[in-house]
């Protein structure tokens, strides 16, 4: 009897994943009854490089919520502090008069500027935040929540002090300007660098997590902290790496936001940290892969409605994911 | 270097330790000397402090009172990390191994410092407990139990340690993987100092050359296996065998 089960459940379980998958992409194919093609693809390419986008801004919050079990609430004032971090240096080659004439290949020098200095302002940030206030409230959701809320309002009150209330237009090299055509598909060169920046960063955290002696000290140190710091390892150092990590990639998808939406303000993480939640929730804690899956699927999934039924954008994401959750209470890549 | 000058001659020294866990008064002033070589196994009843013990002496509890000497180095206040540097390895009594790393990654984690020497002693260990050969990729939270408290004694020999603390090895373990691990444990203590907690009397006269008793967080008895397992007074108050 128990064989039979056995090999019932063994026999079926791929035909499950496998219908999953069909389902889902069937699901992604049903606009194009409401649209053409060329609608369809550029709607598709907009999509996945919003995707990328939040995909940024969600794989900081998977290491620091999923991976590291803390309710970050100042994820979003991370994203705002590294969008006017990028901000400041692009205003900066701006008023050299280097942005207005920048080639592609200048624009891409810019941009890898003011994501560094994103990357590192976060990162510092981060560091500062973890060292000072998280150390003292791991374990402890209720105080993280406290916490995290608190150093939100001085971050966005910093911004506000050194950069103003109103929003900012934000410089935008010459070379993200233009656009190509494929199969009359219209796409912005920007949203290119947004996608392959997504996937890049995408395979460095794979590749860390799962291939590196880094990885496996992150991976065993959220699961059991006594035994990582008996075999020798410094595991508060670790932890403030991982948040700094965390932080750092929130801010250079502030930075990348800041140009797509061509303007930074001080509270422009809050609408973003709703659309990261939904993803590392959708994905499952602690999973890259699924932020990133997550991350396409909100993505295209905003687009398509915002298309077809603009009111119903956010909203889809919403239902989207308490259906998967129904299905899969771990999200998509959660383990059990 | 003040804690240089604190020299003791044993391995490892306990003196007068008391170790708080919340409102609880664990350990109660314990002194201990433990001498290079062998194993000591520590008895008592369920809330005695054995594991307590272990724990302060690694570092993972904070120590409240009393000083604690590892190879002559004052170290109740350094960090377990510190400690584990020094050459002191730990086997926890539960969740010894990681479960959600494969057991090749158990063991990468294991070598603090990956080189041509970790490495040959890797293949020594693998040797030693030749059934975690076939698992090597598997997650090591799908291994049975008696598996999983070999890789959680294997993982801590592939570095060179002078002492190993190990807790309750053999806990929920069948008999015949008691036999096998008895058998592990008489080879490790061979090369490496172990200090052994230990319900299973057997294992432990089996593994163990001398003992400490603790009760309520104190030592009550210290001395050679065989002077205790003669007492018959002294194992029915201690350990109600």
């Amino acid at each position: 009897m128990k064989t039979d089960t056995l090999k019932f459940q063994t026999r079926n379980r791929p035909f499950q994943q496998y219908a999953g998958w069909i389902i889902g992409i069937g699901l992604f194919l049903l606009p194009l009854i409401q649209m053409d093609l060329t609608t369809y693809l550029t709607l598709t390419v907009a999509g996945i490089s919003l995707g990328m986008l939040i995909f940024l801004i969600a794989s900081g919050l998977t290491l620091i919520f999923g991976l590291m079990d803390v309710l970050n609430l100042a994820h979003a004032a991370f994203f705002a502090f590294g969008a006017y971090a990028g901000f400041t240096v692009l205003n900066l080659l701006n008023n050299a008069g280097w942005i207005d004439t920048a080639s592609l290949a200048q624009s891409l020098f810019y941009l890898a500027l003011a994501l560094g200095a994103a990357g590192l302002a976060g990162g510092g940030l981060g560091i500062l935040t973890e060292k000072i206030v998280i150390k003292r409230v791991y374990g402890n959701h209720l105080m993280q929540l406290l916490v995290t809320v608190g150093v939100s309002f001085v971050i966005v009150e910093l911004l506000k002090m050194i950069w103003g209330v109103n929003d900012e237009v934000v410089p935008v090299p010459m070379g993200f300007q233009d656009a190509f055509i494929i199969f009359g598909v219209f796409i912005e060169y920007f949203r290119v660098v947004a996608i392959f920046l997504g996937i890049t960063i995408f395979a460095i955290l794979q590749y860390i997590l799962k291939q590196t002696k880094l990885g496996i000290i992150v991976r065993a140190g959220v699961e059991n902290q006594e035994i990582v710091k008996a075999t020798g390892y410094n595991i508060s150092w670790i932890f403030t790496l991982v948040f700094a990590a965390g932080s750092a990639l929130a801010a250079i998808g502030g930075t990348m936001m800041a140009i797509f939406n061509q303007a930074v303000d001080p509270g422009m993480g809050n609408q973003f940290l709703i659309f990261a939640l939904i993803v590392v929730i959708i994905g499952g804690l602690g999973s890259v892969t699924g932020s990133f899956v997550g991350a396409v699927i909100v993505g295209l999934s905003f687009n398509y409605v915002a298309f077809l039924w603009p009111k119903m954008a956010l909203g889809v994401n919403f239902m989207i994911m308490a259906i998967i959750l129904l299905i899969r209470p771990k999200g998509l890549f959660g383990k059990d | 270097m003040p804690d240089m000058v604190e020299t003791k001659p044993s391995l490892l020294c306990l003196e007068n330790v008391h170790t708080h866990i919340d409102q609880h008064h664990i350990l109660q002033g314990v002194s201990m000397d433990v001498a290079a070589g062998g194993a000591t196994i520590l008895l008592g009843r369920n809330g005695a402090g054995k594991s307590t013990t272990l724990k302060s002496v690694m570092g993972l509890l904070p120590v409240s009172q009393g000083r604690i000497f590892f190879n002559g180095q004052a170290i109740e206040a350094s960090k377990p990390y510190e400690i584990a540097r020094m050459g002191m390895g730990f086997v926890p009594e539960d969740k010894a191994v990681l479960s959600t790393l494969t057991v090749a990654e158990n063991f990468r984690l294991s070598m603090f410092r990956e080189n041509e020497k970790t490495h040959k002693k890797l293949a020594e260990v693998l040797d030693l407990f030749p059934a975690l050969k076939k698992f090597w990729k598997r997650q090591a939270g799908l291994l049975s139990g008696g598996q999983r408290q070999m890789l959680a004694i294997a993982r801590v020999l592939v570095c060179e340690h002078t002492l190993l603390l190990i807790d309750e090895p053999s806990k929920g373990l069948a008999p015949i993987v008691v036999d096998q691990l008895a058998e592990s444990l008489i080879q490790i203590k061979d090369k490496t100092k172990v200090i052994l907690v230990e319900q299973n009397f057997r294992l432990a006269q089996q593994v163990g050359s001398d003992c400490f008793i603790l009760d309520d967080g104190r030592v009550a008895f210290n001395g050679p296996m065989d002077e205790l397992a003669k007492d018959k007074i002294m194992m029915k108050k201690y350990l109600g065998i």
